[in-house]
């Protein structure tokens, strides 16, 4: 597959996670559009990583490793990702808790 | 066409189409649910790019754990179609308006770029994406990380409980 198909699959994907950020109120689907744009990025990732791979497989040499180092750093956003959701869901509750509302618009009165 | 192009087509079109679908459901739970198509179809990306591992990392972590996750918050929240904050359609407008701005310069990118002529991402073959390589390079190269990522989940977990906990 011609790495451009990738890169515009994962930009469209990623722009309509921005999209989403932009448009919606809710803080958790706020925050599934950060992990659509995460995923977006990880399979970016993966891409690249088997395009470097493939550019290697072509130059000669038999046991190459090219391009593991993209996949392993996909593990690793995914670890982060993980923490993050697990924080970021912890925030969300107590917030609801507070205030009865997961509204990112009613959080504007921290900026006094 | 061969299997493996009809087979990216398909899944290219069923991630798009959840992904829309993720941001115009008005009840939470489905949007949930739709994300869960989303990262199906990005598994079977990885799987089509011979990434094994990561397919079904991709799979436990994100569809099986983090979803999970997500829907017992929303269910915990008791959210539903009324009680959702809608933004002003202006505001709605603008931020399709700013993400298609985004998306175009991206696409005129990639269409314009004169290094990425040529390129291609090997599919269905290839062994780094295999557990065997990955595990490899993970404990050799990787270890430091690795392990710091087993101190970064024990400080969110203690986060985690940390502000969860009612004071």
């Amino acid at each position: 597959m011609p790495i451009q198909y990738y890169i515009a699959f994962a930009a469209t994907l990623f722009c309509i996670g921005v999209v989403g950020v932009l448009t919606r109120r809710n803080a958790i689907i706020v925050f599934m559009c950060i992990e659509l744009m995460l995923n977006a990025v990880n399979l970016l990732l993966v891409a690249f990583s088997k395009m470097h791979h493939a550019a290697a497989l072509a130059g000669g040499g038999k046991n190459v490793t090219t391009g593991v180092e993209g996949q392993l750093f996909v593990f690793f956003i995914m670890v982060v990702a993980a923490a993050e959701v697990s924080v970021g869901l912890a925030i969300i509750v107590m917030m609801y808790r507070n205030v009865h509302s997961v509204d990112v618009n009613f959080l504007n009165r921290l900026k006094n | 066409m061969g299997t493996a192009q009809i087979l990216f087509w398909s899944l290219t079109a069923l991630a798009l189409i959840s992904a829309i679908m993720v941001l115009v459901s008005k009840n939470p739970v489905y949007s949930v649910l739709w994300l869960i198509v989303v990262f199906f179809a990005i598994s079977g990306h990885y799987i089509l790019l011979n990434a094994q591992f990561l397919a079904i990392v991709n799979l436990i972590v994100y569809a099986g754990a983090i979803m999970v996750l997500f829907l017992f918050v929303i269910m915990l929240m008791n959210l539903n179609t009324e009680t959702e904050p809608q933004k002003s359609i202006w505001m709605k407008f603008f931020g399709v308006v700013a993400g298609g701005l985004l998306l175009s310069f991206f696409i005129s990118f990639v269409i314009s770029s004169a290094d990425l002529k040529g390129k291609s991402a090997q599919l269905k073959e290839g062994e780094i994406g295999l557990i065997k390589t990955l595990g490899k390079a993970l404990f050799n190269d990787y270890v430091i990380p690795f392990e710091i990522a087993s101190i970064l989940f024990l400080s969110a977990m203690v986060g985690a409980v940390v502000i969860g906990k009612k004071d």
